[in-house]
């Protein structure tokens, strides 16, 4: 028996990494959740939405490199970002008026905002392939760890070592101010609670003089920067590729639906949830149950349920079963 | 049939038969029949959704996982069977399958079955948590025996050694079968909740086709699937197929590959006009009708009667299979199964624009609108390589942006589609064949 070490091993292989890709889960499903409450649609251009502000942000990365500046110890991207937000939030914002505001005013069905999504989606992803091409791209830079594995076992004494990157760090801070803002934002402004009434009852917001134009445009505005920042975070955790984006959409989208379409709270427990039981079953038990088991005795197999080739089943099967014994996610969300 | 099509219509079939008969023309006849035949198999395709959309207004975007089980299919159809495979654990694998299946069938019984409450839960838990241990003990060793005969050159079970053909109406019934269990959970709520079922299990789909090396190799690929008409080396050595290459004044190697890409053609065509006939029976039936009437009031629909969930989930399993079959189609004109190959972009969203764009609600117009836009895919890049020539024509030949330029070519296709999709959605919503 020893837990001191098998929890060192969870938390170094499971619980740290699980966290960092919830936040980045949760900053998608925020997005995805935004815009259904307020534009009603799934919005299938998300992934590639992010993907776009996560090119500009490298682009900017990379010239910033070039100048010879950097940001110290964190990674240049984070200076990078807020040009990322920019540019993004004037696409979304030149898409909803080129594309999704002549459906709004026709009233059309919400499944037809989705097929034109398609379309955005297709083109969002051409420009990213067109710019920056199909290759992965690292452009993380300053430090590499907050505690590296050799550090803790030389402060610990620990058999096992514990890593913590700086991008798991900066990925958990951001993702909790970014979070912290939005709240704020929809519950002490008066623009986030005029969304919010939008939201709640379109018909009552707009005899109340809530101009919808703008609610729209800031809805847009909010969701350009949520995807940037998770796009970012995704990409200085793992490494940016446009086509691992697209495929982002299905676990962001699980996320949105268990925690209940609408429901903001909801998209982040979503995340953390669809984070943690991919990471949890799709992760080899075998070290940490050696540690728990009796001295020197280790189990026959890998002790993994999945392998990690099917993370998008667990997604899947989370889904599923929402759908299958509460459609309207944990939070409540808006109608089935 | 001849109602169906006004001078528009046929207008319209003209104008993409030219696009066709120009391709022969400008670059070579076997280039148009290769393009002719995956237009016939993504005409297929778009029926398939368009009965799902447009009959419907089901919106599926897991087309490329039914595509992928119709090419399952067609592996375990006519793959010859690997006896030393089915001998090492072959019966072991079945075993497991069963014992997955059954734990699965059994927690279901126990949830319809038993009283609601905290019993029934647990009851549940337990049986699939103790099934899931005893499904793995069993299935990873057979798989681990089977993976490990003759791992570089089969390594996986191998099919049933019966003709190809067969495989295309087998592709649609897998299709099928998996539609079921996706309509069950899915339909019924809102629309967008399904477009994410399938969008979700189109990528398991192709995951597990990756990654079950027993089942179709995985990543290491099926190839050589027998082929429903003759190879080239063999008509190249008949006798009467020269005579009839040297008549025709062209080389027996070129006549040949065209020859076998008529044969194709011919086998394909058939399906298509016989889908079409059905397509366009069912439409103008009451079955056609109250669909139609379903789709565009469910609440007064279910009011006459009708039963709206299971309307969708039968239109929804039909949809599917016939886009497992066009799937196990596809696989057999490749002759091979590379997982690798199955993406989102060109095999769900190209079928939609293709319906969308042709128009949905109209066999006719899906037909069209295959053959349309698969013809585009296909020949965007040689036009943009072309355009693209012209823009930089001016540049100095080893600038970086010219070579970055004429590399970013490939990736016009997407966006060309994008703008089609958006603009005909925009401004001819009804598609270039609109429904009666």
């Amino acid at each position: 028996m020893d837990i001191l070490n098998a929890f060192v091993t969870l938390l170094n292989f499971v619980i740290i990494p699980a966290t960092a890709y919830g936040a980045q889960l949760a900053l998608g499903a925020l997005g995805v959740t935004l815009i259904y409450g307020i534009l009603r649609f799934s919005n299938f251009a998300h992934g590639d939405t992010m993907a776009f502000g996560t090119m500009i942000v490298i682009l900017c990365t990379w010239g910033l490199q070039g100048a010879g500046v950097t940001f110290g110890p964190l990674p240049t991207a984070l200076l990078a970002l807020p040009v990322g937000i920019a540019l993004t939030g004037l696409l979304v914002i030149g898409t909803d008026r080129v594309v999704y505001r002549f459906y709004r005013r026709q009233k059309a069905k919400p499944v037809i905002y989705v097929i034109a999504s398609l379309g955005v989606m297709f083109i969002m992803n051409g420009i990213v392939r067109f710019i920056i091409g199909v290759d992965d791209q690292r452009f993380a830079d300053g430090e590499r760890f907050i505690i590296s594995a050799r550090t803790f076992r030389d402060l610990t004494g620990l058999e096992e070592g514990l890593a913590f990157r700086t991008s798991q760090g900066i990925t958990i801070v951001v993702a909790l101010i970014a979070m912290g803002l939005l709240f704020w934002f929809l519950n002490r402004t008066r623009t986030g609670k005029s969304m919010r009434a939008f939201s709640d009852n379109e018909d009552l917001a707009l005899l109340s003089g809530i101009n919808p134009e703008r609610v729209v445009m800031i809805t847009w505005l909010i969701v350009a920067a949520l995807a940037t920042t998770a796009g970012t975070l995704y990409g200085l955790d793992k490494s940016f590729k446009a086509f691992t984006y697209f495929q982002l959409l299905l676990p962001i989208f699980a996320a949105a639906i268990v925690g209940g379409l609408g429901n903001p709270v909801g998209a982040i427990l979503g995340g953390f949830l669809i984070a943690f039981s991919e990471v949890g079953v799709t992760y080899a038990f075998r070290k940490v149950v050696e540690y728990l088991g009796p001295e020197g005795w280790s189990p026959d197999g890998l002790m993994q349920l999945l392998s990690t080739d099917y993370k998008f089943a667990v997604s899947f099967g989370i889904l599923l079963i929402v759908l299958l014994f509460r459609p309207t996610g944990i939070m409540k969300g808006k109608s089935v | 049939m001849t109602r169906s099509l006004d001078t528009r219509a046929l207008l319209m079939f003209a104008l993409v038969g030219m696009l066709f008969v120009g391709t022969g023309f400008v670059q070579s006849w076997n280039i148009a029949l290769g393009i002719f035949n995956m237009g016939l198999i993504s005409a297929i395709m778009a029926l398939g959704v368009n009965m799902q959309w447009g009959y419907a207004g089901l919106f599926n975007v897991g087309v490329m996982g039914f595509a992928a089980l119709g090419g399952l299919a067609a592996v375990l159809v006519s793959m010859p069977p690997q006896q030393d495979a089915w001998a090492a654990g072959g019966v072991q694998v079945l075993l497991g399958l069963v014992l997955g299946a059954a734990t699965i069938v059994l927690a279901i019984l126990a949830w319809s079955k038993l009283p609601a409450g905290r019993m029934r839960a647990l009851t549940m838990i337990v049986i699939l948590v103790g099934g899931f241990f005893l499904f793995r003990s069993v299935f990873d060793t057979g798989v681990a025996a089977v993976e490990a005969v003759n791992p570089s050159a089969a390594g996986y079970l191998g099919g049933l050694g019966l003709p190809v053909i067969l495989a295309w109406p087998v592709g649609g019934l897998l299709a099928a079968g998996a539609a079921w269990i996706i309509g069950k959970t899915a339909l019924g709520l809102r629309s967008d909740y399904l477009a994410i079922a399938t969008l979700g299990i189109a990528e398991i789909i192709i995951a597990v086709l990756k990654n079950e090396d027993w089942l179709a190799r995985g990543v290491k690929n099926v190839t050589g699937i027998p082929r429903p008409v003759p190879y080239e080396v063999d008509l190249q050595q008949t006798e009467w197929f020269l005579d009839l290459a040297a008549r025709m004044g062209a080389s027996p190697v070129i006549f040949s590959s065209i020859f076998v890409k008529l044969c194709y053609a011919a086998l394909f065509i058939v399906v298509l006009l016989a889908l079409i006939w059905l397509s366009e029976k069912a439409w103008n039936s009451p079955w056609g009708r109250m669909m139609r009437a379903i789709r565009d009031n469910e609440v007064s629909a279910s009011a006459m009667g009708k039963n709206v969930k299971a309307r969708h989930l039968q239109v929804f399993i039909l949809g599917s299979a016939i886009i497992g079959m066009a799937g196990a189609m596809m696989t057999t004109l490749d002759s091979q199964l590379v997982p690798g190959t199955y993406q989102p972009l060109r095999f769900t969203f190209l079928i939609w624009v293709m319906v969308i764009v042709g128009g949905s609600g109209n066999n006719w117009g899906a037909v069209l609108g295959g053959f349309l836009i698969w013809w585009l895919w296909i020949q965007v890049e040689p036009i943009g390589a072309f355009v693209m020539q012209g823009i930089t024509a001016g540049m100095d030949p080893d600038a970086w942006l010219r070579g970055h330029l004429m590399d970013a070519v490939a990736h016009m296709r997407l966006l060309t589609m994008g703008v089609i999709l958006l603009v005909v959605l925009r401004f001819s919503p009804r598609g270039l064949i609109p429904e009666r």
